[in-house]
């Protein structure tokens, strides 16, 4: 019986213990009605090999495209020791550190992941975890709700510069709470949002601004500006921003005169492999007043009866299991395996690190750029500073350029036909550090070609050179 | 033996890696004002150092990989090898999320497989894979019973009951959804007060979160009369599937006359509990809430798979993260089921429920109080230390903790919250016989220890790397990250 350990002898002398023939009769207070027949719709069991056999087959089906889309998962190396360690059954196989003092390992682990998200954002605090950038976004605006009680409209807005799934996530929870979303349009030509655009709510009611960086396109945002203005009307400002990104710029504890209230975000590009778009991790940092407010699970160093240091839960009378329906929030398992292999990633990288990386990324998107630019008709789009991503509008419908180009096993971007029609034929492009020369150039060259024969233009090359 | 924080072996200007680009490039286009003035505080370590440190504080963890880890109502059971393996294949792990379906073909054929096995094993119509923990699939449990009184024009209905012995994150859910929560009490035989759910059912109701078994250890034996009180109230039935190992192929929420549910894949199917996560909650629900469940889906058309999305499914309640949710859970818990086959889901109800009897009574035998002794134990038994904490000043804290000294990690202790002094045990069907005789005479030694040395008990743990911790003065003194300058 697979995983199960139990000899005939042993469920015998088991079964004789408990008073009962068999283990049926341990059934018996479940109405004989209720009982379900055969599970015809699961199949027969399959070995591990058996099983083996059907990934590997199914993982070949998918091929491994060379890919150049972002779009809020990116790309990275990942260094061998993160995952071997994370994977040590210590850590895969212990739940949340109820009893601390069997649970140091982990306790510990994520206080330094607390203090390494702290130094990367400059906030004062961490939480343990979220599920995901979206939903940590989503908690944000809660948070932000629940603390700024001197707003009364609650009334929060979020650019459409944030990721447009993001911002669905954000509708889809929040939505029954009360809440208001006012979206904030963007400017046509930087792709950013232009302080100016905020005016029209000078001096009204507002709870939040959210504030991306970079945003969505790639577009980096005068965060400044946009934190000064929420704190000039009273409002909170959340930054949404790409952790790697913030090894090299401005973390949103320094933006504006006073700094960000909350910031959150995807936490997949410390040492999360792309993976269909999960297990990642949401973070959330804050400062210090506004701790009482976080949601999820938090770590605090203290000290045991002997005086030694030691590591626990901390603040718990926030959470759903002590305060039931007067919690922060109704997070309870959380994401602690992907902040195990992101503290192991940022301290094998450290901050010289991932600022290599960062600018690799950012320098092989730029190469891209380049040599997508050359070719007629794609042209990128926004004149605004960028980090490591870029929007270009197309000459020929991007849905089946795109396929095209996944037919020749490129992903040549994410389509933003869907979110952003007014932009036509678009795509989003990101080349991260993964991304080689030779890969580059052949995206550059498949691209002109499909282009030219969607555009009806000669091919002058036979589709064998591909 | 005290250790270090990563932090405080940091010198300045070691590089001792290989894992970032060589050189760093320029950072051509950013404007100063856009850029970090100063770098941040990481350590600066070696990757010796750093494999050093992590494997040394992976041994300071209790884990099922090392201990029995009976938590009642997590059911930590092993978390086969095989299934993370074959989740972090190389091309499954290089998946991007917005990969098109010409490359997705292999992915969704198992997120598909996997929705077509949970229906089947919870009687449901439908099923979603997408919530990213139990918790969620609470959120979006409730929100598609809002969504479905809405879509009726039904909307006058804005309380969820939930019985005291539910998990905390019940209550929690509902109020996210914007409905007021009702508790319903518990009989003393364990099951739902029916007399007194009769009372509060009106056409304010909304519906009813239940757990069964409960979080009480026992099977709700007038499921089937709640199911038609509620429905005849016009309110909707909750399953949360925290407990659903203990009837796995044996009884389904479907048929229990459950209209939603979620599933634990962290609990039930095996999938490792990390540390705290991640967890995986798929919904699944019956005929009438179908069209409301969160995207994305799998559909298959002939032999293709293809996602459904915002745009096929407009009732729905949407997506609760940016992607698919914790799509490498997902995949663990397809190569777990298939590797059980219809033949090994019902053994896990059936070992489990042996275990735990087998446990509950071997306790019994050497004079532990079970909550509900004329009760059979479902896949946990609750057993209170009343006497134990009135007459030796010995409560359930300081039995868990002794439990540690021993080599066990402690079950689940003070829930639920309506039973004093209880342990809430669950050893789940992958221990042998031998380590549950294990936990018995350790039980035993540690009720010795109270009647005889009552010190040793209330003083433990004294063998792990540190003793009780100040929680006081965790939450008063905050300290919840190193700071450069020491704190």
């Amino acid at each position: 019986m697979p995983f199960i350990p139990h000899t005939e002898q042993e469920i015998r002398e088991m079964l004789d213990t408990i008073g009962v023939n068999a283990i049926e009769d341990l059934f018996d207070e479940i109405p004989p009605g209720l009982r379900c027949g055969e599970l015809e719709r699961v199949p027969p069991a399959l070995s591990e090999m058996e099983v083996g056999q059907l990934m590997g087959r199914r993982a070949r089906e998918d091929g491994q495209p060379v890919c150049f889309i972002g779009a809020g998962a990116y790309d990275h190396h990942i260094p061998a020791a993160v995952w071997q360690l994370t994977t040590r059954g210590e850590f895969y196989s212990a739940y949340t550190p109820y009893q601390a003092e069997a649970s140091q390992g982990t306790l510990q682990l994520v206080y330094e992941y607390q203090s390494m998200m702290t130094a990367l954002t400059a906030m004062d605090v961490s939480n343990a975890s979220l599920y995901d950038g979206a939903s940590a976004l989503a908690e944000a605006v809660l948070m932000a709700v629940r603390f700024n009680r001197k707003s009364k409209s609650r009334r929060v807005l979020i650019p459409r510069s944030v990721h447009p799934a993001y911002r669905r996530v954000v509708h889809n929870i929040v939505r029954n709470q009360g809440i208001e979303l006012v979206e904030l349009a963007y400017d046509p030509v930087g792709g950013h949002i232009d302080p100016a655009l905020l005016e029209p709510y000078s001096g009204q009611d507002i709870t939040a601004l959210v504030i991306p960086q970079p945003n969505f396109f790639g577009v980096l945002e005068e965060v400044d500006a946009l934190t000064d203005w929420a704190h000039a009307n009273k409002a909170l400002a959340i930054g949404v921003v790409n952790p790697l990104a913030l090894s090299v710029l401005t973390p949103p504890g320094e933006w504006g005169e006073q700094g960000a209230d909350i910031c959150c975000g995807e936490g997949q590009p410390l040492g999360a492999p792309l993976s269909s778009g999960g297990p990642y991790f949401g973070f959330m940092c804050c400062r210090r007043a506004l701790v009482r407010q976080m949601p999820g699970r938090i770590i605090g160093r203290t000290l045991d009866l002997d005086g030694k240091t030691g590591y626990s839960l901390t603040l718990q009378a926030r959470e759903q299991h002590i305060r039931r329906s007067k919690a922060t929030s109704n997070i309870c398992t959380n994401q602690g395996l992907m902040v195990t292999a992101a503290t192991i990633h940022m301290a094998l990288l450290g901050s010289e690190g991932l600022a290599r990386v960062a600018a690799a990324c950012h320098a092989n998107t730029a190469g891209l750029v380049a040599r997508l630019s050359c070719i007629e008709g794609v042209e990128p789009l926004f004149d605004r500073p960028v980090f490591h991503e870029r929007v270009f509008c197309l000459p020929v419908a991007a849905n089946s350029l795109l396929r095209s180009l996944a037919a020749h096993n490129v992903l040549g971007g994410f389509d933003l036909a869907r979110d952003y029609p007014e932009l036509g034929s678009a795509i989003l492009v990101c080349a991260t550090e993964k991304r080689s020369d030779e890969e580059m150039n052949a995206f550059a060259d498949k691209l002109e070609r499909v282009i030219g024969m969607q555009a009806g233009a000669p091919c002058q090359l036979q589709p064998k050179d591909w | 033996m005290m250790m270090s924080l990563i932090h405080e072996q940091s010198k300045p200007g070691r590089r001792a890696t290989s894992q970032a680009p060589l050189s760093k490039a320029d950072l051509q286009g950013i404007p100063d004002r856009f850029l970090r003035r100063a770098p941040a505080a990481l350590p600066e370590v070696s990757e010796m150092q750093v494999v050093r440190h992590y494997t040394r504080l992976s041994q300071k963890n209790f884990s099922i990989d090392t201990q029995f880890y009976p938590l009642g109502s997590c059911t930590m059971k092993y978390n086969p090898r095989g299934a993370n393996e074959l989740a972090m294949l190389p091309g499954i792990l290089a998946r991007h999320p917005e990969a098109p379906d010409s490359h997705s073909q292999g992915f969704m054929a198992c997120l598909y497989e996997l929705q077509e096995m949970l229906i089947e094993l919870t009687g449901m119509r439908a099923v979603s894979l997408s919530p990213a923990a139990g918790a969620q699939g609470e959120f979006a449990g409730v929100a598609m019973i809002r969504a479905y009184h809405e879509a009726r024009g039904d909307t006058e209905r804005s309380e969820i009951l939930v019985p005291d012995a539910a998990h905390g994150t019940n209550p929690a859910s509902a109020i996210m959804c914007g409905y007021q929560v009702r508790e319903i009490p518990t009989g003393s035989d364990g099951d739902v007060d029916v007399e007194a759910l009769k009372q509060v059912l009106g056409p304010q109701t909304a519906g009813i979160m239940l757990t069964n078994p409960s979080t009480l250890g026992v099977f709700d034996r007038r499921i089937g009369e709640i199911a038609g009180l509620v429905h005849q109230a016009g309110g909707l039935l909750y399953y949360d599937g925290a407990n659903l190992n203990a009837i796995l192929g044996k009884v389904r929420p479907g048929d229990m006359g459950f209209d939603v549910i979620h599933i634990n894949l962290h609990k039930t199917f095996s999938t490792p509990h990390g540390g705290g996560g991640p967890g995986s909650g798929p919904v699944g629900v019956s005929e009438r809430l179908a069209p409301f469940l969160p995207v994305p889906m799998v559909a298959r058309d002939g032999d293709a798979y293809h996602w459904l999305t915002e745009a096929e499914r407009p009732q729905s309640i949407g997506r609760l993260s940016a992607f698919a949710g914790n799509a490498g859970v997902l995949l663990r818990a397809f190569v777990y089921a298939r590797m059980l086959g219809r033949e090994g889901m019902p053994r896990v109800a059936e070992y489990s429920t042996l275990n735990a009897n087998y446990l509950l009574k071997r306790l019994q035998q050497i004079g532990f109080d079970a909550a509900y002794p004329e009760r059979r134990a479902t896949h946990e038994f609750i057993i209170t230390l009343r006497r134990q904490a009135k007459e030796l000043g010995v409560n359930t804290m300081d039995f868990a903790k002794r439990l540690l000294d021993y080599g066990f990690h402690a079950p689940t202790t003070y829930f639920p919250l309506l039973v004093p002094e209880c342990l809430l045990i669950e050893p789940t069907e992958t221990e042998d016989k031998a380590t549950l005789d294990g936990f018995v005479a350790a039980m035993q030694a540690i009720q010795e220890e109270a009647e005889t040395d009552p010190e040793r008990v209330t003083g433990a743990p004294h063998t792990l790397p540190v003793k009780r911790l100040d929680d006081v003065r965790a939450a008063r003194e905050l300290d919840l990250a190193w700071g450069p300058g020491g704190e």
